[in-house]
């Protein structure tokens, strides 16, 4: 049910904002690329709306907002939150060769870990007497109702109706604040009515997630600042993708230039190449334990060959007619590897080493969620050990700034130091 | 003696599946120093074999060669090649490619600059040195070419078909640039192409070549390098010579062209 909103009031934001932007205020905007609406592969005529990401990007901090009741909206924003207060049920219980005998149940509804003092209540007329209960929310308990009465199950008293309404054991009824369902063994168990937000155990509401950031970042999480957590994993990735760098590139010109290199690597890499490498992690702590070394080696490995094929690649790609050329120039065979070969293959080599980055920081977050005594993936998995789940989302958030943030970072060093890539 | 001979080269390719090529066969060409040769012919005519085999990329399987007296093995700084396109290094900038073949001599910084700035005059980029060559257009890209080329000084320079790929405006503009070089350098040219007109007012002779076997089908001396040296070379197509020239050739390849479409047929 919840979803169902959540998906109309997604597709209301998206169809509206795209009204209000591309029909109301791009007001006369028709001239030859508005023709171009149908763009099979052909990439240059649709460019991103920067009013469309932006909203997009806004939206889902509205909808986090909205489905988690955070503070930093407006209360009428909020969707219908879980019930909170005290409610009321009647129940009819029913002991062979006697009237039925109506009582009340109040139940008071209040916040996961709150403690409750139980008021005393007037236990009323007949056999079956009054009870009152605590619930947390989200959560449904069973009441004991027959507990207090003077005629108890084992005398054979049942529970006939709730609310006036017949009830069988495995049925449902609603109440003004919730569901009663008669359980197999004949015993009600009430269940607040939950609402259309998440449980803060599953979804906390960004504010939350803001202050625990700021909270682990001053106190810092099992013994390590989160810098040190982030920068332990960046670490890893650099020094595995470095080793893997300094290894695959010669192994990949070796494999592009010789024909003996090239026929004994090749089994070798092409296996390798398809592996992925999480599913070395068993064999590399079995090697090499859970520390800096295993991290390392299997980075070590997820780059090495992502860096030799590009390197490989880079060096075969080059056109034979730059060769003859420079050969004809009269150039030695050294300087067409330094003057020729090696540069030609210099965006190759730079497009490999942004995918292993990218393998790295995946591989490394993986082999931490595995095993490690700091990281990233170590910090979030052990969050979510202990149903923290605001570090868990604090950290996925982190884990993708950074991973995008080298990404970027790539490209930006690729149009700095290879501005020819693609124009050969 | 000087200038480059050929003699009775043959080039036999082996295929995969145990068939062979002959892409040529007994193919002799006696070139002086300084002349100016077009070759032309039918696809698969084995031009570009020949143009490859001079520069040295290709070992025939019989036939020597000699440049001015020695024989050629192997790729040389004396025997210059400009390609159709995409041979330029779009890792460094017009300067730097022109100045390629200096540079891997070990030519002094000053000489080598003289030499790159006098080229670019020539050509006409002096404007655009420090440009990547890839900002150039295509027109502009084979004035690199050609200036890189003639930065080694070669005794020879090799033409596979350096005009292809431009436009025919730009095209024209070129071959005028080629016969000037030609004329202002005093260099040995052959020069591959596809278009029987280019071949006519570039070549000073010109030889036709016919395919299976690739060999020399018919030879020419023509006037009218010479003539477009100094005149427009539009005014040069309105020579009386040049009109039934072209017939003549253009047919005797359109005969070869149907020739091979026959075989073909007959073979299938």
């Amino acid at each position: 049910m919840t979803g169902i909103f959540f998906v109309i009031i997604y597709v209301g934001i998206f169809v509206g904002s795209a009204f209000l932007f591309t029909k109301v205020l791009a007001k006369g905007m028709s001239d030859y690329t508005s023709l171009k609406t149908v763009t099979f592969g052909d990439e240059s005529a649709v460019r991103p709306n920067r009013a469309a990401g932006i909203i997009s990007i806004f939206t889902i901090f509205l909808m986090w907002g909205i489905f988690t009741g955070s503070s930093l909206l407006p209360g009428f924003l909020h969707a219908p939150g879980p019930f909170m207060g005290d409610t009321t049920f009647t129940y009819t219980a029913q002991v062979e060769g006697q009237a039925p005998d109506d009582a009340t149940v109040t139940v008071l509804v209040r916040p996961r870990g709150e403690t409750v003092d139980l008021p005393e209540v007037d236990p009323g007329e007949g056999f079956a007497k009054n009870d009152v209960v605590s619930i947390a929310q989200w959560r449904s308990g069973l009441v004991n109702v027959d507990r207090n009465d003077d005629l108890n199950k084992s005398d054979g008293a049942k529970v006939i109706a709730i609310n006036g309404q017949k009830i069988a054991p495995g049925e449902t009824v609603k109440t003004a604040d919730g569901t009663v369902t008669l359980s197999d063994k004949g015993t009600p168990n009430f269940a607040p009515a939950k609402g259309w937000q998440m449980e803060p155990l599953y979804l906390p509401a960004p504010e939350e997630v803001w202050t625990r950031t700021l909270q682990i970042a001053s106190e810092g999480f099992r013994n390590f600042t989160l810098l040190e957590h982030l920068g332990f994993s960046l670490f890893r990735v650099v020094v595995g993708f470095l080793l893997g760098a300094i290894v695959g590139i010669p192994l990949g010109y070796a494999m592009g230039l010789s024909n003996w290199f090239r026929g004994w690597f090749d089994p070798i890499v092409e296996f390798m190449r398809p592996v992925p490498p999480l599913a070395l992690i068993p064999l590399v702590i079995i090697w090499a334990g859970i520390g800096e070394t295993g991290k390392i080696i299997l980075l070590f490995l997820a780059a090495l060959w992502i860096m030799a094929i590009a390197a490989r690649s880079g060096v075969s790609g080059v056109k034979i007619s730059k060769v003859h050329a420079a050969y004809s120039l009269g150039a030695s065979k050294a300087q067409i590897m330094r003057y020729v070969i090696i540069p030609n293959s210099l965006p190759e080599i730079f497009t490999g080493a942004r995918v292993a980055m990218g393998v790295c920081w995946g591989t490394v977050v993986a082999a931490e969620l595995v095993a490690a005594e700091q990281g990233a993936g170590m910090m979030i998995m052990t969050a979510s050990k202990f149903q923290n789940t605001d570090i868990v989302i604090m950290g996925i958030i982190l884990i993708g700034v950074i991973g995008f943030g080298i990404d970027m970072l790539m490209r930006a060093a690729e149009k700095f130091l290879v501005p020819w890539k693609g124009k050969g | 003696m000087t200038g480059l001979s050929i003699d009775k080269l043959s080039m036999r390719f082996d295929l995969p599946d145990g068939g062979h090529v002959q892409a040529l066969q007994d193919v002799s060409i006696d070139l002086k120093a300084g002349e100016l040769l077009s070759v032309l012919g039918p696809s698969g005519c084995g031009k570009t074999t020949l143009l490859n085999i001079v520069a040295g990329f290709l070992a025939p399987t019989s036939g020597v060669m000699t440049l001015n007296g020695h024989t050629i093995n192997g790729p040389d700084a004396e025997r210059g090649m400009v390609f159709q396109q995409g041979a330029l290094f779009e890792w460094m900038s017009v300067r730097e490619n022109v100045g390629f073949g200096p540079s891997m001599k070990g030519m002094p910084k000053n000489n080598k600059k003289e030499i790159v700035d006098h080229l670019l005059d020539v050509v006409g980029l002096q404007d655009f040195k420090e440009k990547a060559v890839y900002e150039l257009s295509g027109g502009m890209q084979q004035r690199v070419a050609l200036a890189r080329c003639l930065a080694n000084d070669p005794d020879v320079i090799l033409m596979d078909e350096p005009l292809g790929a431009l436009d025919a405006l730009t095209r024209e503009k070129m071959q005028s640039l080629v016969l000037k070089l030609w004329k202002e350098t005093g260099k040995t040219i052959i020069l591959i192409t596809h278009s029987v007109e280019e071949a006519l007012l570039l070549g000073e002779r010109l030889i036709v070549m016919a395919p299976r076997p690739g060999r020399i089908h018919k030879e020419y001396r023509l006037p009218f390098a010479e003539l477009g040296v100094n005149a427009d070379l539009r005014e040069v197509k309105k020579h009386a010579e040049f009109g039934p020239r072209r017939e003549e050739i253009l047919n005797m390849i359109w005969d070869m062209e149907e020739e091979i479409m026959g075989t073909k047929e007959d073979a299938a």
